[in-house]
């Protein structure tokens, strides 16, 4: 590569709608690319197979939170009420489990939620400071009506000029460069 | 006698000649112009009703709760009673956003974000009283199982306790669930913002969200996950706010049926202020043409439903009173409906069991005046009930020589007059400076949106064929 080349971050094409963008995709995909991604203003349905994208690992962050908070949960209620400070309420047992039940739920929900949350920020990179695909004055239309393709020049078959005649053969409507600053 | 079929398209949920970018302008246009004099003139009443508040919350802490109209049977008065109404208003936000996301249905996109709202700040009310009743709010924190130099601990068996947990989980949550959803729509305002301080502060809140849909695949499946927590999460809520109640042993109180009692009301007042609220905003902000009549509709029979289930409620308490042969559970019967309370008895009766029945009428469902009025009489319908059940039955319990009748002084007044001013200085902040409507999810259940609907030729877009969506029956 060349000197010049270091600075291009990628090359953006726009397309006119979700179904253009969704064949594009696909043939993006079926070319062998692997460090492209699309921006829409809302997900579109059926773009997961067109990517070929697989499952959120999102699921598994989650169950961990949620394990955290109910056996946290027990364990302080367990220990505070029968070994730190038990107190004889009406007679009742130390260890009481059926009333132990609704904060226990409470939270396994809340330290659920905070991994939901989190861990879902964690896996899409956000917050990011700063992102070269900014630099580019159309892509503003990417959060309002405009719908978007971008392959990457870190992707191992990139080149200027064979992504951007693959993008104009799916009928993109604008092809620019993208550079780093 | 034959059977003639016939198809009928579901309307569609966004009314007018609308496209992707037609939506962006009408609801970020608010956000991004300059503040209309009305928006003033509101926020300067709310202000006033906020600084009253702030005025009778600091008498009530040099004073002590003996300035509100407690008396020895009757030791919650209002502030439980407002507790309880404001956390029910909350839950109609959280219904909108979890569980009908989880029913996939596509209507609730117009409201959910507008709804949210009004869940984070009818508990940020409802929260304050509880806080403020326990009368030495500076150890407060004694609820929390802090480590402290008295090595004290809460006890986890108490219902009050569980509420502590149920509400500031369910406050948390309900946040969190509001941010996830406003971050697409704050990368929209980021992007349209002309000034600085709105593309930095917009841009800040935004994270740095392009619209990626490998960011998107994550985003929904936390949106999902958020809303298969937050759906027992919302049913949890109020079923341990009336624990709080049904646990204890007071006649009129101590019943199973009130944790699906009170969420049904709960659902039932939380729609009612959610269309109060719309029918003004929609009104005043342009947006009829996604808060439209369907919608409405819909809502009023959420409220139907919700109402009739209430009804069915003081049906049940009425028969299980005479069923058990438990004499005091009859007793309380009846002095809910012949005794000191009775007025409030029929006032609830008239709003929450009479009110609905006018909802069967698909005329009335769709008439906006009418709807209004009915929203306004559901909502003191629900205050009265949880009057009936925290003052009527504590003041009138086991023996007559206890019973005192409970009267509300001018602070207990001006305090729930108060929390209106709170909950609107924080509601017009939002319809000033953030999304009313969540508009990449409007965006998201247009016909436009779903790749189906493009022609595979020629890719543009083609209205969708009528589904065998809803099957209108004929007989010829």
């Amino acid at each position: 590569m060349e000197a010049k080349d270091k600075h291009i971050h990628g090359v953006l094409a726009e397309f006119k709608n979700p179904k253009e963008l969704i064949d594009a995709a696909s043939a993006v995909e079926k070319s062998g690319y692997n460090k492209y991604d699309t921006y829409a203003p809302f997900p579109i349905h059926g773009m997961e197979k067109a990517m070929g994208i697989k499952e959120s690992p999102l699921g598994w962050i989650v169950l961990g939170g949620a394990i955290i908070g109910l056996v946290g949960a027990v364990t302080l209620m367990v220990w505070v009420m029968a070994y730190e400070y038990p107190m004889n309420i009406s007679g009742k047992p130390f260890i009481n489990i059926p009333v132990y039940v609704p904060i226990a739920f409470e939270l396994t929900v809340l330290l659920s939620a905070f991994a939901a949350v989190f861990g879902m920020f964690k896996l899409n990179n956000l917050p990011k400071f700063h992102n070269p695909l900014f630099n580019v004055e159309r892509f503003k239309k990417a959060s309002d009506d405009g719908f978007f393709i971008c392959i990457e020049a870190e992707d191992d078959l990139f080149s200027e000029e064979k992504v951007s005649s693959l993008f104009s053969d799916a009928g993109a409507t604008h092809i620019e460069t993208v550079y780093d600053k | 006698m034959s059977t003639d079929y016939k198809y009928v398209p579901e309307p569609a949920l966004v009314k007018g000649d609308h496209t992707f970018g037609s939506i962006t302008d009408i609801i970020a246009k608010t956000p991004l112009s300059p503040t209309p004099k009305l928006w003033y003139l509101a926020f300067g009443i709310s202000n006033l009703l906020l600084i009253t508040l702030l005025g009778a919350v600091g008498y009530l802490i040099w004073e002590g709760i003996g300035i509100w109209g407690l008396n020895n049977p009757a030791g919650w008065g209002w502030a439980i009673i407002n507790f309880v109404w404001w956390v029910g208003i909350g839950h109609a936000g959280t219904l909108i956003s979890a569980i009908l996301f989880l029913f996939r249905q596509g209507w609730r996109t117009a409201i959910n974000r507008f709804a949210e709202a009004m869940t984070i700040f009818a508990v940020m009310c409802a929260g304050l009283f509880p806080a403020i009743h326990v009368g030495r709010i500076w150890v407060i924190y004694w609820v929390f199982p802090v480590p402290n130099s008295m090595a004290i601990w809460p006890n986890f068996s108490s219902p009050l306790l569980w509420d502590v947990f149920a509400v500031s989980t369910y406050f948390t949550v309900s946040l969190l669930f509001w941010y996830v959803g406003l971050v697409p729509d704050f990368a929209t305002l980021r992007d349209k913002a002309k000034s600085k301080v709105a593309k930095i502060s917009y841009g800040i809140a935004a994270l740095g969200w392009t619209g990626s849909f490998r960011n998107w695949w994550n985003y929904e499946k936390a949106y999902m996950i958020l809303a298969g927590l937050a759906t027992p999460l919302v049913l949890s809520v109020h079923t341990i706010v009336s624990f709080d109640f049904a646990v204890s042993m007071i006649p009129g109180w101590h019943s199973t049926i009130f944790p699906p009692y009170f969420v049904a009301g709960a659902i039932y007042s939380g729609f009612a202020m959610v269309l109060t609220l719309m029918i003004i905003a929609r009104k005043i902000y342009g947006l009829e043409d996604i808060m439209n009549i369907d919608i409405m509709e819909k809502m009023n029979l959420v409220m139907m439903v919700t109402g009739n289930l209430v009804a069915f409620a003081y049906l049940c308490e009425g028969f299980i009173a005479w069923y058990s042969g438990y004499i005091y559970e009859q007793g309380i019967f009846w002095l809910y409906a012949t005794g000191p309370y009775a007025w409030g008895f029929y006032i609830l009766m008239f709003c929450n069991v009479v009110t609905p029945q006018f909802l069967w009428s698909r005329k009335i469902r769709r008439n906006v005046a009418l709807t209004f009025v009915i929203s306004i009489i559901v909502n003191i319908g629900m205050w009265f009930e949880r009057f009936m059940i925290a003052v009527a039955s504590l003041a009138t319990d086991f023996m007559p020589s206890n019973w005192d009748y409970f009267s509300p002084t001018f602070w207990d007044i001006i305090t729930y007059i108060g929390t209106f001013g709170l909950f609107f200085t924080f509601f017009l902040l939002f319809l000033r400076y953030l999304p009313m409507v969540a508009i990449a999810e409007v965006k998201g259940v247009m016909p436009q949106a779903d790749p189906h609907n493009y022609d595979d030729e020629t890719k543009e877009f083609v209205k969708p064929k009528a589904e065998p969506a809803v099957v209108d029956q004929q007989t010829v």
